[in-house]
């Protein structure tokens, strides 16, 4: 914005165009565009944002750390480790997803979908953001130093080969996600389930 | 006949390995990770900057995102057009609807519109301030670093059910009073 033009080259708009909307089509085929799924999850009732979230991570995790060894792709994107900051921040979070209902991408998404209330909770967001800049000096002193580990991984921590980890969420995964729909199309236990919750696969 | 687009539901496991998939050609394609919440920042940061330009610039947090690089990026015109795609996915499967005040938020704070909206406007804060200390959201953090195996973002992955699970269930397991 300043020293550089507004918008970056088109050529890159037009490629994060593509990909966003190709993940807010699969985020709405989801259901999490709706308040209540991702609500429903917290609430215990409705597992659909687990599943989503799970199984991208066990395919996206094998493509990618495959294209790493095969040298197709060069270097990982890691956030860094800076223990107090990503819990405290991960907690914050939680609590203000669990009172909008939805996340940043996926409100987004859910205003496409026609809920409306995803609207002021996107404005708040980007105060949210201002709020955070204006508290940054504090913070950067005060807790990103905090337990600050640099980019590391569950692999580069332990000494573990990452597949070690990938394969082994695939199979919790698989035997969680088995024995949850076992007990989800047992139980469906007494109406407690939101409108819309559950496993549409049908039509 | 029952073509998939026309299906207003798809099975959550098809939607992950989609997602899974798009991440692979974000990596490949792009040496791009899927996140979002770093473009609320772009945006508080150019409202700023259109407002007081000074003020913009001498903050740090804000001008590490828009001095020397372009506000409307790759991730803002991917978050724009999440909003486009959901769009196009409701459309095809049938499966729009406009909705102001969810029944489970109705359920504990009533019908009143204002009361959803305000609710609304301070959780998407709340949750952003938290999204940018932490470093990313449940995109950047949950989806493209979890699948990095990132520990920064399985800290925050645990952190954020945790404190989810508990601030939902003391929100709305009560009736309206």
């Amino acid at each position: 914005m300043f020293d550089t033009p507004f918008f970056a080259p088109t050529s890159i708009l037009l490629q994060g165009a593509v990909v966003g909307l190709i993940f807010g089509f699969l985020l709405q085929k989801g259901g999490v565009t709706r308040f209540n799924t991702i609500v429903g999850q917290f609430l215990l009732r409705d597992h659909t944002v687990l599943k989503i979230m799970l199984t991208a991570m066990i395919v996206g995790g094998a493509g990618v750390y495959a294209m790493l060894q095969l040298g197709a792709i060069e270097a990982l994107h890691v956030k860094s480790a800076q223990l107090l900051a990503n819990g405290l921040g991960g907690l914050i979070f939680g609590v203000g997803m669990a009172t909008l209902g939805y996340c940043p991408g996926s409100a987004v998404a859910a205003i496409g979908d026609g809920s409306r209330d995803a609207i002021p909770g996107v404005l708040g967001m980007v105060f949210g953001a201002g709020v955070y800049a204006a508290a940054f000096p504090w913070i950067k002193a005060h807790i990103l130093p905090v337990g600050d580990m640099g980019k590391v991984t569950l692999s580069t921590t332990t000494g573990l080969s990452p597949w070690w980890f990938v394969i082994g969420l695939a199979v919790l995964g698989a035997a969680g996600f088995y024995m949850l729909e076992r007990w989800e199309s047992r139980g469906a236990s007494g109406g407690s389930r939101p409108a819309g919750g559950g496993v549409a696969r049908t039509a | 006949m029952s073509n998939p687009l026309r299906i207003p539901r798809w099975s959550p496991y098809a939607v992950g390995a989609g997602i899974g998939v798009l991440s692979w050609a974000t990596f490949y394609f792009m040496d791009k990770a899927l996140g979002a919440s770093t473009s609320m920042v772009n945006a508080a940061g150019a409202i700023v900057g259109v407002v007081s330009p000074e003020h913009a610039k001498s903050n740090e947090y804000l001008a590490a995102h828009i001095v020397g690089k372009p506000v409307f990026d790759w991730q803002m015109a991917l978050v724009v057009m999440m909003g486009f795609g959901a769009l196009l996915a409701a459309v095809l499967g049938r499966s729009r609807r406009v909705e102001r005040v969810p029944s489970i938020w109705a359920f504990r704070f009533g019908p009143s519109r204002a009361v959803r909206y305000t609710g609304a406007f301070i959780g998407g804060a709340v949750l952003l301030f938290g999204a940018r200390m932490a470093g990313g959201c449940t995109s950047g953090h949950g989806i493209s670093g979890g699948l990095q195996l990132a520990l920064s973002s399985w800290v925050f992955i645990v952190a954020m059910f945790a404190a989810g699970i508990g601030a939902a269930h003391l929100l709305y397991t009560r009736k309206a009073v």
